[in-house]
């Protein structure tokens, strides 16, 4: 074999690599977006049904049982709400902190982080009872503002990292030029960071609509998220494989979705764009 | 000190905080509810009530069993009134009713409360008052394939002994064709494996506590039951059965891989129906086997509709219940659906019916096994405590659980059946220790 | 900039955090040390140490520290290599893999209780899964995943969850590699190992300490998927200090022991972060 070959077949074979790879990754969702068309009966079937006749039952009921819609709202509001907070403070704190670095900015950051680690079965007693006594239990902001300081910490350490990344020359230079901080931030470091920000958002997101813990306990009607919605189809007394593959598929599918479209946004900010 | 900590917190959350509070307006109900097949069909058939009770609308909180028990006790231990009916167990209701967290509930002449079957009413109340209604009640017997046991030449009585089932199970285990003699429980929980494993117990004359309420773990009772359970799975039951709760097992037996199944009478109704079930047409059923004694064999559960005390909107709540548990509603459902899917297990003209004794096949064995359930009298010698497949008192739910997941490692062979009920009667008697009751 | 605005600037993001972590830790600290059970409300006083050495003797206390310290051990090497080997696999550009790619990254979007439902019910289970079909098909005897290794389970559920996470970070940064550098460092006659160590793994430090970061914090209180898979057993086999403490809460209602449970947690936290994050945490700053 020539080097040529060779290479071309370790090539060939990475290829294939990935291609395993995405498809073992992939196979548990293709399931249960699967399984969500077969009946109860089929979906227990042993040996496991490929092929079969689809029917849509599932969704109908669960269309003829709950809200989805109104679980759904619920759930991009406090995502993106609470992820809006959170950078509306990371931002300018984070930026901050990436160009004065002292030596005492290491230590909050981690100490920031470290908040995070406050298991919330721990903390679930003074939250609920402040919650209930300062009235706000069941709302939208509870969760938004839950949310925000919950994803607080981790958009801080990332944007940070990603603040470090704008080379300090361009805005010696530009502050040379006289530019005021306010415009400094608009004008060169936003445009620069906006990948990274984007792509923390993304992050942020994705966190806050996964989040079940605080969203099933401190909510009933009026705030309840996707989470709730599974929980009220996980695990009752029948068989539930088939209709909780539709419930799962409809409470994924959105983020699933979006993260996909987003995609280039977290890549582009991940990579900064032109910076590199 | 509190208002202090609150004024902070009240800064974070922001200024728009209390203004949006979500007050429950009048007339509107906010109900907790279980995510099972019955309760589903009631919210479907709530404008029916909405219809016939205008200005009160309905909301719904529906969860999975765990998250909504631990979802409402937390609630009603912090007097947080967030739900104005709340649906509880049999545990529950005696407990809160005691501690006068719920309303005791009064009735009409039209309600027929003596409908309600003594052992229901009995399990639902505390020092004569009715702290909760049923809205679908459950004993537990055995479900098995005639077709299996009349190949092996055996037959089942209709009350038959431990010694006769392990028999029937080894008859009936084929594993090169993947049929299991028996599948029970195994799953870790108090409500899960706990709730099967303590019928079982029970008939080998255990009980969870002796009349001082120290810890009855380590008695030979228990060796003898549990030994008998970990044998009886490890020799005739599928692969897995640690892991195996209600669930799990239904879709073995439907698929036609288990002999016998003894669970709660509310499968009966799973397992006959043609649509999920390929046994359907052979599942026959008897009542829960028995050991030393016939006491407590075969467990009772209500899930009922009860009222917190601190709701204002008691009077709609009262209404809502007398609806969904009146005899009207269940010939409602079979109206909608047919007699055979109407909540049962909670009132005698249910049973009387010929209509739904035609309807449901697995009538006569449901009835007879939730009329022999005593939640008074469930343990061969005297115990302290009411239930049957429980005690209720505050820390069975710790308990039950941590003798669970022991029960459960015995199972898997992780530990011998004695080490097991060591350290189950050590968790146990921690428990009650700091609890104070010695 | 002026210190005065740095200050301002910095000061939200501080005081809401120090807000966010003072008021429930000191309530958690302060019910640690009294009686308070919500089934007894008449029961109060305080107790002292009482909580934390009824947490400290639970026979299952320390198989659920080290459970804890497994999980989140094995997750991390895991995802991390898993993860940097998928990243390097598609690297390269190849037709479809844009489609790939979006394979690949999905399962992160997935809720917790979600990803453990479909892996206890469709794919682990000994009698219906997919596992057992295979298994049985190749001859084998299915293996009881969630009995015979209930925590390895669970490290499965976990890390077909977070290595899209490695993944998506690390596979974002190979691409801001210098490629002029590899292109010369080949010339030169430089393997892929050479190339992995010498050039590759340095550009990643900063990517790899981020996903190690961010991943010990959420896996050190795993819940959904031992809560929906196991429920901790069999005995205390996948118990971890988070569910621990959710018996103690949700099944006992002890607030006092379980505030004590969640102190431990934090001190253990804190243990981790202050080993951990010295040795990542030096590649994230200056």
């Amino acid at each position: 074999m020539t080097d040529k070959q060779l290479k071309t077949l370790k090539n060939r074979l990475a290829v294939a690599g990935a291609w395993i790879a995405a498809c073992i990754f992939f196979f548990p969702i293709f399931w249960m977006v699967l399984t969500s068309f077969k009946t109860e009966a089929q979906a227990i079937a042993v040996p496991p049904l490929l092929f079969f006749e689809p029917t849509l039952d599932n969704y109908l009921e669960i269309q003829e049982r709950t809200n989805y819609t109104k679980f759904a709202i619920n759930s991009v509001i406090t995502a993106f709400g609470g992820t809006a907070i959170a950078l509306l403070i990371a931002i300018p704190s984070a930026y901050a902190m990436a160009f004065n670095t002292t030596k005492y900015t290491k230590d909050i950051l981690m100490w920031m982080l470290s908040t995070k680690m406050l298991p919330a079965v721990g903390v679930l007693m003074p939250i609920y009872l402040l919650a209930q006594n300062l009235n706000i239990f069941d709302t939208k902001i509870l969760l938004v503002v839950i949310y925000a300081l919950m994803n607080l910490p981790i958009v801080m350490l990332i944007l940070f990292n990603y603040f470090r990344e704008i080379p300090k020359e361009i805005l010696e230079a530009s502050r040379m030029d006289g530019t005021s901080t306010y415009n400094e931030i608009r004008q060169i470091v936003m445009p620069l960071a906006w990948g990274g920000i984007a792509s923390t958002a993304l992050l942020s997101i994705i966190l806050c609509w996964n989040e079940a813990f605080w969203s099933i306990v401190l909510t009933t009607t009026e705030a309840s998220t996707l989470t709730a919605f599974v929980a009220s189809f996980q695990a009752p007394e029948g068989l539930f494989w088939a209709k909780v593959s539709a419930v799962s598929t409809l409470a994924c599918a959105p983020i699933v979705v979006f993260g996909w479209l987003a995609q280039k946004q977290l890549v582009q900010g991940l990579t900064f764009g032109a910076v590199k | 000190m509190k208002s202090l900590r609150n004024t902070a917190l009240g800064l974070t959350l922001g200024v728009a905080g209390a203004s949006m509070a979500s007050m429950a307006s009048a007339g509107e109900l906010t109900i907790a509810t279980v995510n099972n097949g019955h309760m589903i069909e009631m919210q479907k058939l709530t404008p029916v009530f909405e219809e016939a009770n205008p200005g009160i609308t309905v909301n719904w909180v529906t969860l999975d069993e765990g998250t909504l028990r631990s979802r409402v006790t937390t609630d009603i231990t912090t007097r947080g009134g967030q739900f104005d009916i709340m649906t509880i167990g049999m545990y529950e209701a005696p407990i809160w009713g005691e501690r006068g967290w719920l309303q005791a509930l009064e009735f009409g002449e039209d309600y027929n409360v003596d409908d309600i079957l003594p052992a229901m009413r009995n399990g639902l109340s505390h020092d004569g008052n009715l702290y909760a209604a049923p809205f679908y009640g459950e004993s537990s017997m055995i479900m098995y394939r005639k077709d299996l046991l009349d190949a092996a030449g055996m037959t089942m009585p209709d009350n038959p002994s431990w010694g006769h089932v392990a028999d029937a199970a080894a008859a009936m285990t084929d594993k090169d064709n993947g049929v299991y003699g028996i599948c029970l429980r195994g799953k870790p929980g108090w409500g899960d494996n706990m709730a099967f494993l303590t019928t079982m117990a029970n008939s080998f004359g255990a009980q969870w506590f002796n009349e001082d309420w120290t810890p009855a773990l380590d008695s030979a009772a228990w060796n003898h039951a549990v030994h008998f359970y970990v044998d009886l799975l490890n020799n005739y039951g599928p692969p897995g059965s640690s892991g195996n709760s209600f669930n799990e097992i239904l879709a073995l037996i439907n698929e036609g891989k288990c002999g016998m199944w003894i669970d709660a009478t509310i499968a009966a109704s799973f397992v006959s129906n043609p649509d999920q079930s390929q046994v359907a047409d052979v599942i026959a059923f008897a009542q829960s086997p028995q050991a030393v004694t016939t006491r407590g064999a075969n467990w009772l559960w209500a899930w009922s509709l009860a009222i917190p005390a601190g709701t204002n909107q008691a009077e709609d709540a009262q209404k809502f219940i007398e609806w969904a548990t009146s005899a009207d509603y269940i010939e409602l459902v079979a109206e909608t659906n047919g007699w055979g899917a109407v909540p049962t297990g909670t009132r005698q003209s249910t049973y009387d019916n010929p209509n739904f004794q035609d309807a449901a096949v697995f009538a006569d064995a449901e009835l007879a096994a939730i009329l022999s359930a005593d939640p008074e009298n469930s343990t061969q010698n005297p115990s302290p405590y009411v239930g049957v497949q429980f005690a209720a008192i505050p820390e069975f739910q710790a308990i039950g659980t941590a003798v669970g997941q022991q029960m459960s490692a015995a199972l898997a062979g992780d530990v011998t059946v004695e080490e097991a009920l060591e350290a189950a009667q050590e968790a146990a008697d921690r428990e009650m220790r700091k609890a104070g009751y010695y | 900039m002026n210190p005065t605005l740095v200050r301002w600037l910095q000061a939200p993001s501080i005081i809401v955090l120090f807000l966010w972590m003072i008021v429930p830790l000191s309530m958690t600290i302060y019910f640690s040390t009294i009686r308070y059970n919500l089934f007894y409300p008449e029961r109060t006083g305080f107790v002292g140490l009482q909580n934390y050495e009824f947490f400290w003797t639970d026979a299952a206390f320390f198989p659920a520290l080290l459970n804890t310290l497994i999980l989140v051990g094995s997750v991390l090497v895991i995802t991390i290599v898993l993860g940097l080997a998928i990243a390097i696999l598609i690297d390269r550009p190849f037709r479809g893999r844009g489609i790939a790619r979006v394979m690949l990254i999905s399962p992160f979007f997935i809720m917790p209780t979600v990803s453990a439902l479909v892996w206890k019910n469709m794919m682990m289970d000994p009698n219906n899964g997919l596992f057992a079909a295979f298994a049985n098909a190749l001859g084998f005897t299915p293996i009881e995943w969630l009995q015979s290794v209930p925590l390895l389970s669970i490290i499965i559920m976990v890390s077909w969850q977070w290595t899209p996470f490695a993944i998506l970070i690390f596979m974002t940064s190979l691409q801001s590699q210098d490629q002029e550098q590899k292109e010369a460092a080949t010339l030169d006659g430089a393997g892929f190992w050479a190339q992995f160590f010498n050039l590759t793994l340095p550009h990643l430090a900063r990517p790899i300490s981020i996903v190690l970061l961010i991943q010990m914090i959420f896996h050190l209180s795993i819940f959904a998927e031992i809560f929906v898979t196991t429920s901790g057993g069999p005995g205390v086999s996948s118990t971890n200090l988070t569910y621990l403490i959710y018996i103690q809460s949700q099944q006992a209602f002890d607030v006092g022991v379980a505030s004590a449970g969640g102190v431990f947690a934090i001190i253990l936290a804190n243990i981790v972060a202050i080993f951990l994050i010295r040795a990542v945490g030096k590649t994230l700053t200056v």
